[in-house]
Protein backbone atom coordinates (compact mmCIF):
# COMPACT_ATOMS: atom_id res chain seq x y z
CA UNK A 1 0.00 0.00 0.00
CA UNK A 2 1.41 3.61 -0.53
CA UNK A 3 0.77 6.92 0.84
CA UNK A 4 -2.42 7.88 -1.90
CA UNK A 5 -4.28 4.04 -0.75
CA UNK A 6 -3.41 4.76 2.82
CA UNK A 7 -5.12 7.72 2.98
CA UNK A 8 -8.32 6.89 0.83
CA UNK A 9 -8.74 3.91 3.14
CA UNK A 10 -8.29 5.86 6.68
CA UNK A 11 -10.31 8.56 5.08
CA UNK A 12 -13.46 6.21 3.93
CA UNK A 13 -12.91 4.34 7.26
CA UNK A 14 -13.71 7.31 9.31
CA UNK A 15 -16.42 8.34 6.80
CA UNK A 16 -17.86 4.88 7.55
CA UNK A 17 -17.94 4.83 11.46
CA UNK A 18 -20.77 7.33 11.73
CA UNK A 19 -22.50 5.68 9.01
CA UNK A 20 -22.51 2.04 10.18
CA UNK A 21 -23.75 3.51 13.33
CA UNK A 22 -26.80 5.40 12.04
CA UNK A 23 -27.61 2.20 9.53
CA UNK A 24 -27.44 -0.10 12.77
CA UNK A 25 -29.27 2.25 14.99
CA UNK A 26 -32.10 2.57 12.14
CA UNK A 27 -32.12 -1.64 11.94
CA UNK A 28 -33.06 -1.87 15.62
CA UNK A 29 -35.56 1.21 15.04
CA UNK A 30 -37.47 -0.75 11.95
CA UNK A 31 -37.07 -3.98 14.17
CA UNK A 32 -38.24 -2.84 17.35
CA UNK A 33 -40.99 -0.85 16.08
CA UNK A 34 -42.59 -4.31 14.01
CA UNK A 35 -42.30 -2.56 10.72
CA UNK A 36 -42.66 -4.71 7.36
CA UNK A 37 -40.61 -4.30 4.11
CA UNK A 38 -43.89 -2.47 3.01
CA UNK A 39 -43.91 -0.07 5.61
CA UNK A 40 -39.95 0.82 5.60
CA UNK A 41 -40.20 0.83 1.62
CA UNK A 42 -43.00 3.12 1.84
CA UNK A 43 -41.04 6.05 4.41
CA UNK A 44 -37.70 5.80 1.97
CA UNK A 45 -39.71 5.93 -1.95
CA UNK A 46 -38.42 8.99 -3.29
CA UNK A 47 -36.85 10.19 -0.38
CA UNK A 48 -33.62 12.29 -1.83
CA UNK A 49 -31.94 11.79 2.19
CA UNK A 50 -32.03 8.55 2.05
CA UNK A 51 -30.90 8.19 -1.17
CA UNK A 52 -28.05 10.68 -0.67
CA UNK A 53 -27.41 9.00 2.52
CA UNK A 54 -26.86 5.27 0.72
CA UNK A 55 -25.25 6.73 -1.75
CA UNK A 56 -22.54 7.97 -0.18
CA UNK A 57 -22.12 4.95 2.18
CA UNK A 58 -21.93 2.60 -1.04
CA UNK A 59 -19.42 4.80 -2.40
CA UNK A 60 -16.88 4.82 0.91
CA UNK A 61 -17.86 1.40 1.08
CA UNK A 62 -16.79 0.54 -2.11
CA UNK A 63 -13.68 2.21 -2.24
CA UNK A 64 -12.62 1.00 1.38
CA UNK A 65 -13.33 -2.66 0.57
CA UNK A 66 -11.42 -2.86 -2.47
CA UNK A 67 -8.08 -1.69 -1.02
CA UNK A 68 -8.36 -3.87 1.59
CA UNK A 69 -8.76 -6.54 -1.11
CA UNK A 70 -6.03 -5.36 -3.11
CA UNK A 71 -3.72 -5.63 0.23
CA UNK A 72 -5.29 -9.17 0.79
CA UNK A 73 -4.43 -10.39 -2.40
CA UNK A 74 -0.83 -8.46 -2.19
CA UNK A 75 -0.02 -10.51 0.32
CA UNK A 76 -1.70 -13.46 0.85
CA UNK A 77 -1.81 -14.27 -3.05
CA UNK A 78 0.49 -14.82 -6.17
CA UNK A 79 -0.73 -11.59 -8.08
CA UNK A 80 1.63 -8.71 -8.29
CA UNK A 81 1.02 -5.17 -7.42
CA UNK A 82 -0.13 -4.25 -10.83
CA UNK A 83 -2.39 -7.09 -10.73
CA UNK A 84 -3.91 -7.25 -7.28
CA UNK A 85 -4.58 -3.36 -8.14
CA UNK A 86 -6.94 -4.78 -11.76
CA UNK A 87 -8.80 -7.34 -9.95
CA UNK A 88 -9.59 -4.63 -7.13
CA UNK A 89 -10.57 -1.95 -9.22
CA UNK A 90 -12.73 -4.68 -10.70
CA UNK A 91 -14.57 -5.84 -7.01
CA UNK A 92 -14.39 -1.89 -6.18
CA UNK A 93 -16.65 -1.27 -9.75
CA UNK A 94 -19.01 -4.52 -8.81
CA UNK A 95 -20.06 -3.63 -5.16
CA UNK A 96 -20.70 -0.14 -6.52
CA UNK A 97 -22.96 -1.12 -9.12
CA UNK A 98 -24.77 -3.57 -6.47
CA UNK A 99 -24.86 -1.50 -3.97
CA UNK A 100 -26.36 1.65 -6.06
CA UNK A 101 -28.68 -1.09 -7.68
CA UNK A 102 -29.95 -1.59 -3.97
CA UNK A 103 -30.39 1.73 -3.41
CA UNK A 104 -32.17 2.48 -6.22
CA UNK A 105 -34.52 -0.25 -5.58
CA UNK A 106 -35.12 0.93 -2.22
CA UNK A 107 -35.72 4.82 -3.18
CA UNK A 108 -37.16 4.45 -6.65
CA UNK A 109 -39.59 1.50 -6.61
CA UNK B 1 27.83 -29.72 34.54
CA UNK B 2 24.20 -29.39 34.95
CA UNK B 3 23.69 -32.52 32.78
CA UNK B 4 22.74 -32.58 28.71
CA UNK B 5 20.15 -30.26 26.34
CA UNK B 6 19.14 -31.98 23.19
CA UNK B 7 19.77 -29.08 20.48
CA UNK B 8 18.28 -29.72 16.97
CA UNK B 9 19.98 -27.45 14.35
CA UNK B 10 19.25 -26.77 11.09
CA UNK B 11 21.45 -28.46 8.24
CA UNK B 12 21.40 -27.89 4.75
CA UNK B 13 20.40 -24.92 2.29
CA UNK B 14 16.36 -23.99 2.15
CA UNK B 15 16.32 -27.86 1.54
CA UNK B 16 17.47 -29.16 4.76
CA UNK B 17 16.89 -30.77 7.77
CA UNK B 18 16.69 -30.70 11.51
CA UNK B 19 19.51 -32.57 13.12
CA UNK B 20 19.87 -33.80 17.03
CA UNK B 21 23.21 -33.27 18.89
CA UNK B 22 23.67 -34.16 22.71
CA UNK B 23 25.42 -30.94 24.59
CA UNK B 24 26.25 -31.00 28.16
CA UNK B 25 24.30 -28.16 29.75
CA UNK B 26 26.31 -25.21 32.10
CA UNK B 27 26.07 -22.20 34.02
CA UNK B 28 25.30 -18.98 32.42
CA UNK B 29 25.51 -20.79 29.18
CA UNK B 30 24.28 -18.88 26.08
CA UNK B 31 22.16 -20.19 23.06
CA UNK B 32 25.21 -19.66 21.13
CA UNK B 33 27.89 -21.14 23.58
CA UNK B 34 25.82 -24.17 22.56
CA UNK B 35 26.26 -23.55 19.06
CA UNK B 36 30.14 -23.52 19.19
CA UNK B 37 30.00 -26.31 21.34
CA UNK B 38 28.68 -28.16 18.40
CA UNK B 39 31.21 -26.96 15.96
CA UNK B 40 34.05 -27.20 17.99
CA UNK B 41 33.49 -31.07 19.18
CA UNK B 42 30.60 -32.27 17.27
CA UNK B 43 30.92 -30.91 13.44
CA UNK B 44 33.08 -28.78 12.35
CA UNK B 45 31.05 -28.45 9.41
CA UNK B 46 28.62 -26.30 10.79
CA UNK B 47 28.36 -22.77 9.73
CA UNK B 48 27.10 -19.96 11.79
CA UNK B 49 28.24 -16.48 12.34
CA UNK B 50 29.23 -14.44 15.43
CA UNK B 51 31.74 -11.81 16.17
CA UNK B 52 31.82 -9.73 19.23
CA UNK B 53 29.70 -12.23 21.76
CA UNK B 54 28.69 -9.12 23.89
CA UNK B 55 25.54 -7.86 21.99
CA UNK B 56 27.34 -4.98 19.99
CA UNK B 57 27.85 -6.39 16.39
CA UNK B 58 24.74 -7.78 15.31
CA UNK B 59 25.43 -11.11 13.43
CA UNK B 60 24.74 -14.11 15.54
CA UNK B 61 20.61 -13.55 15.31
CA UNK B 62 19.41 -16.86 14.49
CA UNK B 63 16.04 -18.69 15.45
CA UNK B 64 15.78 -19.71 18.30
CA UNK B 65 12.37 -22.43 19.50
CA UNK B 66 10.38 -20.49 16.85
CA UNK B 67 11.28 -17.06 17.63
CA UNK B 68 14.38 -14.26 16.53
CA UNK B 69 17.13 -14.39 19.42
CA UNK B 70 20.50 -12.48 19.49
CA UNK B 71 22.01 -15.79 20.56
CA UNK B 72 25.38 -14.38 22.26
CA UNK B 73 23.28 -12.67 24.53
CA UNK B 74 19.87 -15.39 25.03
CA UNK B 75 20.41 -17.82 27.98
CA UNK B 76 19.68 -21.55 27.49
CA UNK B 77 17.85 -21.54 30.92
CA UNK B 78 15.50 -18.75 29.75
CA UNK B 79 14.26 -20.16 26.28
CA UNK B 80 14.88 -23.82 26.49
CA UNK B 81 11.83 -25.58 27.68
CA UNK B 82 11.83 -28.77 28.93
CA UNK B 83 15.49 -28.86 28.11
CA UNK B 84 15.32 -29.03 24.34
CA UNK B 85 16.67 -26.53 21.88
CA UNK B 86 15.86 -26.20 18.56
CA UNK B 87 17.98 -23.75 16.56
CA UNK B 88 17.41 -22.42 12.52
CA UNK B 89 18.36 -19.43 10.45
CA UNK B 90 16.84 -16.46 10.52
CA UNK B 91 13.62 -16.35 8.83
CA UNK B 92 12.91 -14.17 5.51
CA UNK B 93 15.94 -14.22 4.56
CA UNK B 94 17.29 -16.88 1.97
CA UNK B 95 19.36 -19.77 3.90
CA UNK B 96 23.18 -20.15 2.68
CA UNK B 97 24.12 -22.85 4.50
CA UNK B 98 22.62 -24.25 8.20
CA UNK B 99 22.61 -21.17 10.27
CA UNK B 100 23.62 -18.48 7.97
CA UNK B 101 21.63 -16.67 5.74
CA UNK B 102 22.06 -13.85 3.01
CA UNK B 103 21.71 -10.99 4.75
CA UNK B 104 22.15 -8.52 1.44
CA UNK B 105 18.52 -7.85 0.94
CA UNK B 106 17.76 -6.94 4.67
CA UNK B 107 20.64 -4.00 4.36
CA UNK B 108 19.65 -2.83 0.42
CA UNK B 109 16.60 -2.26 1.72
CA UNK B 110 18.60 0.00 3.97
CA UNK B 111 19.16 1.86 0.79
CA UNK B 112 16.04 1.61 -0.59
CA UNK B 113 14.13 3.77 2.48
CA UNK B 114 17.08 6.24 1.95
CA UNK B 115 18.88 5.41 5.78
CA UNK B 116 22.17 6.92 4.44
CA UNK B 117 22.91 10.19 6.20
CA UNK B 118 22.59 13.10 3.66
CA UNK B 119 24.87 15.86 4.83
CA UNK B 120 23.37 19.34 4.23
CA UNK B 121 26.28 21.49 5.14
CA UNK B 122 30.20 21.26 4.45
CA UNK B 123 33.30 20.88 7.21
CA UNK B 124 33.57 24.78 7.02
CA UNK B 125 29.95 25.31 7.97
CA UNK B 126 29.65 25.76 11.78
CA UNK B 127 28.81 22.62 13.84
CA UNK B 128 25.08 22.54 14.05
CA UNK B 129 23.52 23.27 17.26
CA UNK B 130 20.98 20.69 18.94
CA UNK B 131 19.37 20.81 21.79
CA UNK B 132 19.40 17.42 23.22
CA UNK B 133 16.20 17.67 24.80
CA UNK B 134 14.31 18.83 21.47
CA UNK B 135 11.70 16.58 20.48
CA UNK B 136 13.45 16.15 17.01
CA UNK B 137 15.97 15.10 18.27
CA UNK B 138 14.56 13.00 21.20
CA UNK B 139 12.20 11.06 18.12
CA UNK B 140 15.91 10.68 16.60
CA UNK B 141 17.02 7.70 19.17
CA UNK B 142 14.82 5.13 17.67
CA UNK B 143 16.81 3.73 15.35
CA UNK B 144 20.43 5.04 17.43
CA UNK B 145 20.88 2.00 19.26
CA UNK B 146 20.33 -0.79 16.37
CA UNK B 147 22.70 -3.31 16.06
CA UNK B 148 21.11 -4.21 12.49
CA UNK B 149 20.67 -8.20 13.62
CA UNK B 150 17.84 -8.63 11.48
CA UNK B 151 15.62 -9.93 14.06
CA UNK B 152 12.79 -7.93 13.97
CA UNK B 153 13.23 -8.43 9.98
CA UNK B 154 13.00 -11.85 10.83
CA UNK B 155 9.91 -11.64 12.95
CA UNK B 156 7.91 -9.18 10.70
CA UNK B 157 4.61 -10.87 9.40
CA UNK B 158 4.80 -8.08 6.71
CA UNK B 159 7.94 -9.01 5.05
CA UNK B 160 6.94 -12.12 5.14
CA UNK B 161 4.16 -11.98 3.06
CA UNK B 162 5.32 -8.80 1.10
CA UNK B 163 8.95 -9.35 -0.30
CA UNK B 164 8.92 -5.60 -1.53
CA UNK B 165 8.20 -4.46 1.75
CA UNK B 166 11.40 -2.57 3.59
CA UNK B 167 11.01 -4.03 7.10
CA UNK B 168 10.85 -2.55 10.42
CA UNK B 169 14.94 -1.52 10.59
CA UNK B 170 15.27 0.05 7.08
CA UNK B 171 12.17 2.41 8.24
CA UNK B 172 13.34 3.12 11.67
CA UNK B 173 16.44 4.18 10.41
CA UNK B 174 14.60 6.40 8.09
CA UNK B 175 12.61 7.95 11.16
CA UNK B 176 16.02 8.49 13.16
CA UNK B 177 17.10 10.57 9.85
CA UNK B 178 13.84 12.00 9.33
CA UNK B 179 14.29 13.89 12.85
CA UNK B 180 17.95 14.44 12.13
CA UNK B 181 18.40 18.19 11.60
CA UNK B 182 21.23 18.09 9.80
CA UNK B 183 20.09 16.04 7.19
CA UNK B 184 18.70 17.35 3.99
CA UNK B 185 17.29 14.27 2.15
CA UNK B 186 13.97 13.82 3.70
CA UNK B 187 12.36 14.84 0.42
CA UNK B 188 13.75 11.80 -1.39
CA UNK B 189 13.52 9.49 1.55
CA UNK B 190 9.83 10.46 2.52
CA UNK B 191 9.05 9.92 -1.33
CA UNK B 192 11.10 6.45 -0.76
CA UNK B 193 9.01 5.32 2.15
CA UNK B 194 5.81 6.83 1.00
CA UNK B 195 5.69 3.98 -2.10
CA UNK B 196 4.50 0.34 -2.16
CA UNK B 197 6.91 -1.56 0.39
CA UNK B 198 7.37 1.31 2.53
CA UNK B 199 6.32 2.29 5.90
CA UNK B 200 2.54 2.03 4.75
CA UNK B 201 2.48 -1.30 4.60
CA UNK B 202 2.75 -1.81 8.14
CA UNK B 203 0.11 -3.83 9.86
CA UNK B 204 1.28 -2.90 13.32
CA UNK B 205 1.23 -6.30 14.31
CA UNK B 206 4.46 -5.34 16.52
CA UNK B 207 6.39 -8.33 16.76
CA UNK B 208 9.31 -5.92 15.66
CA UNK B 209 9.09 -4.49 19.69
CA UNK B 210 8.34 -7.58 21.36
CA UNK B 211 11.30 -9.28 20.11
CA UNK B 212 14.37 -6.33 19.29
CA UNK B 213 16.95 -7.38 21.65
CA UNK B 214 17.94 -3.52 22.38
CA UNK B 215 14.32 -2.92 23.25
CA UNK B 216 13.75 -0.38 20.75
CA UNK B 217 10.27 0.17 19.37
CA UNK B 218 9.75 -0.09 15.54
CA UNK B 219 6.19 0.03 15.63
CA UNK B 220 6.17 3.85 16.83
CA UNK B 221 8.65 4.74 14.56
CA UNK B 222 6.88 3.33 11.19
CA UNK B 223 4.02 4.88 13.03
CA UNK B 224 5.73 8.07 12.91
CA UNK B 225 6.31 7.94 9.23
CA UNK B 226 3.41 6.94 8.26
CA UNK B 227 2.26 10.64 9.47
CA UNK B 228 5.34 12.69 8.35
CA UNK B 229 4.93 10.84 4.74
CA UNK B 230 0.57 11.30 4.72
CA UNK B 231 1.14 15.21 5.90
CA UNK B 232 3.70 15.29 3.19
CA UNK B 233 1.61 13.58 0.56
CA UNK B 234 -1.44 16.04 1.34
CA UNK B 235 1.05 19.47 1.12
CA UNK B 236 2.29 18.25 -2.20
CA UNK B 237 5.80 17.77 -1.12
CA UNK B 238 5.91 13.95 -2.56
CA UNK B 239 3.69 12.41 -5.13
CA UNK B 240 2.52 8.27 -5.87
Amino acid sequence: MNVRLYLWQRLTAALLVPLVVVHIAVIFYATRQGMTAADILSRTHGSMVWASYYAVFVAAASIHGAIGVRNVLTEWSPLNDRRAGLFAVAFGLMLVALGLRAVAAVVLS
Amino acid sequence: MLGELSVSLWRGAEAGRYETYVVPQRESQTVLDVVTFVQRHLDPTLSYRFACRVGVCGSCAMTVNGKPRWTCRTHVSKVAGGGRLEIGPLANLAVIKDLTTDMAPFFEKWQQAKGVFAPSKTRHDAIAQIRPDSPARLAADAAIECINCGVCYAACDTVRWNAEYFGPAALTRAWTLVNDERDGGNAARLQAVAAFGGCHACHSHQSCQELCPQALNPTAAIAGLKRRAAAAYLKGEIKT
